[in-house]
């Protein structure tokens, strides 16, 4: 059974449409990411499962239940806000036992409750603690307990992470994670960063502009973009245009100024049907560059000059330059990355390489 | 000198003129006011210097003194409380209104650009005998005489509301400001309802802002003596008409003094166990 659907959701603000016609079933227990920029209406989708914003049309539904009309405090969801929403009054024990309260939980039981949450995001020892006097990573930990304590139909995160540093984010990734795998809670998480989407979902919903560009598992979204934006959205990409010659057999050949004739494979260009305009993605990391006078083994090359060399230590991200075109390459630096200015071979393996419609 | 001497001088010397004014026109009258409440006034009409413990004495035994000042703290009681009652609630929907509460807080303000004076003389074309609500009462038929509505203790409430009540919101608005939002989404995903939110979370949070409201409304009311020199009755005056009757009208500055002193002692009192509960932090972002 579907624990979240979606049908026909939209959503307007006076003349705008924040959300258009959006269609969505999110399985019982499974991870499911909202990964878009911001204004592409992934937080506004995820307040309207929450309750705190009513769809303008559209049926939304949870655990088979119409709940268009059902008030948040009726939902029993759990959410987690982006800037943790604890009760600053209110000690970590009590912010936690809070929805307990409303659920007529016994005092004894509720005490249980509340230490094996606090067990479970492994801060057992702060519970007589006021929010103030924790870090920002503990906060964000204790409003997950605070979330998940009242055993929830659904957990609802929004940019859970942003708020906190780099490597803490990192490791609350896995956290979250792990926690979410050991309750195996159905959860919808909404972020703009890609790593962290790519991570940790099951399934991955990419959003722009109200609309879904595509939505599946994190490597389909990844290696099979199926529109130019999550193409580009996505990691680095290198997007050519190109003329499709149609398919056959298992390949679709794209023609392109760059790099000449392109044999993709057919599942790497599933919506590219018959023959047209085209657009070839190649990611930045799939494009090798090697020195002129190797041998390409079977690799499609041609000749380029390095621009600009973004030296990242065991990696480099070189912009190079194919005729006309401005290319990035992120490459593993092998011994010492190439220097500004050197000619270079660029290759690419064409089964490394996906294709799209042009843009409707 | 050094660069820290010339550093650690810096902030006195931006704040000089204003330590010249306070001192000159603040400290140094109260001192006055210390020195004369301790004078005597002869039967010849003179003040008589001295240490004289008389009207000290007369001040704080006399049961006419503590009546008014008890009434004048009733008063200003009363008031306080329905400045909150009505005060909160306006405060609330400002915070929460978007977009347009530059015009909100400026509407707010306006009532401070009219003399307070006449805004509180304003309720006697109101009120009065002649005035907008008799009028109206008289047209519809409901009365057939004008009804005496002025002058008691009433209209003095109504008018120190009239005057404090911006103090109260605005208070109450600074600290509902400072209280995110999403604290009262968050309590409601966990199973409150709006109302229970309302009284779990951001309630509790707005107190100091309330208090702080509370205690300007509080001791800006027990101070006043227009309001009821316009708009009470003769058995309606506060502390502040007696030491207004005893230095003006009868010049007796001596008694006078000691009377002034002695309500600064209780409001100032009041300013203290405040302080000690939440500091005056809280007050100054209220008046800011």
């Amino acid at each position: 059974m579907s624990a979240v659907t979606l049908k026909d959701i939209v959503k307007r603000f006076g003349e705008f449409t924040a959300v258009h016609r959006m269609s969505m079933d999110i399985p019982e227990g499974s991870f499911v990411t909202l990964l878009g920029p911001s204004g592409c209406g992934k937080t506004t989708t995820l307040r309207m499962i929450a309750g705190l914003l009513d769809p303008s049309e559209g049926e939304i539904s949870i655990k088979g239940r119409r709940v268009n009309d059902v008030p948040i405090h009726k939902r029993n969801l759990g959410i987690v806000f982006q800037n943790y929403a604890l009760f600053p009054h209110k000690t970590v024990a009590e912010n936690i036992a809070f929805g307990l309260k409303y659920r007529n939980v016994a005092k004894d039981e509720a005490k249980k409750r509340v230490e094996q949450a606090l067990e479970l995001v492994q801060l057992p020892q702060v519970g007589e603690r006021y929010p103030k006097q924790l870090s920002g990573g503990q906060q964000q930990r204790i409003a997950l307990a605070r979330a998940i304590v009242i055993e929830p139909d659904v957990l609802l995160l929004d940019e859970p992470l942003s708020a906190l540093d780099a490597n803490l984010r990192e490791d609350m990734r896995v956290e979250l994670k792990r926690i979410q795998h050991r309750i195996g809670i159905t959860t919808v998480f909404v972020t703009h960063d890609q790593s962290e989407a790519l991570a940790m979902s099951d399934r991955i919903v990419v959003m722009s502009q109200g609309r879904v560009e595509q939505a599946g598992a994190p490597e389909e979204v990844y290696n099979t973009p199926e529109t130019e934006f999550v193409a580009r959205f996505l990691g680095s990409s290198n997007i050519l245009d190109g003329t499709s010659n149609g398919a056959s057999g298992e390949e679709v050949a794209i023609d392109t100024a760059g790099f000449g004739r392109i044999a993709v494979p057919k599942n790497r260009a599933p919506k590219l049907n018959g023959s047209g305009p085209a657009k070839l993605v190649i990611r930045a990391e799939k494009l090798h560059l090697a020195k002129p006078e190797t041998d390409p083994d079977g690799q499609i090359a041609v000749d380029g000059v390095v621009e600009t060399v973004d030296y990242q230590g065991q990696a480099a991200r070189y912009f190079v330059r194919v005729g006309d075109l401005q290319l990035q390459a992120i490459n593993m630096i092998d011994d010492h990355p190439f220097n500004e200015g050197d000619t270079v071979s660029v290759r690419v393996r064409p089964r490394d390489c996906a294709a799209l419609p042009e843009a409707r | 000198m050094s660069v820290e001497a010339r550093e650690a001088r810096q902030p006195w010397l931006l704040l000089s003129p204003a330590l010249t004014a306070v001192v000159l026109l603040l400290f140094v009258p109260l001192a006055f006011i210390v020195v004369y409440s301790f004078w005597l006034r002869t039967a010849t009409g003179a003040d008589q210097a001295g240490f004289h413990l008389d009207n000290w004495n007369e001040a704080l035994t006399d049961p006419f003194y503590r009546d008014i000042l008890l009434n004048t703290l009733k008063i200003a009681g009363i008031t306080t409380v329905v400045c909150a009652l009505m005060g909160y609630p306006a405060a609330y929907f400002i915070a929460r209104s978007k977009g347009n509460k530059v015009i909100l807080l400026l509407l707010l303000m306006l009532p401070f650009w009219i003399s307070y004076i006449i805004r509180t003389m304003s309720w006697i074309n109101i009120l009065g005998v002649s005035g907008a609500f008799n009028s109206v009462l008289l047209s519809l038929g409901i009365i057939s005489e004008p009804v005496q509505m002025l002058y008691n203790e009433t209209t003095v409430i109504l008018g120190l509301v009239h005057f404090l009540l911006p103090f109260m919101v605005l208070n109450v608005y600074v600290s509902l400001e400072g209280i995110d939002e999403t604290l009262e989404d968050a309590a409601c995903s966990l199973g409150a309802t709006r109302w229970k939110s309302f009284l779990e979370v951001t309630l509790p949070l707005s107190l100091p802002g309330l208090a702080a409201g509370g205690l300007l409304c509080f001791v800006l009311g027990a101070g006043t003596y227009i309001t009821p020199l316009v708009l009470g009755g003769p058995t309606d005056a506060m502390f502040a008409n007696l030491v207004f009757e005893a230095i003006i009208t009868q010049l007796d500055w001596p008694l006078g003094s000691a009377l002034s002193l002695m309500l600064l002692a209780v409001l100032g009192a009041l300013v203290l166990i405040y302080n000690h509960y939440l500091g005056m932090a809280q007050l100054m972002k209220g008046l800011g």
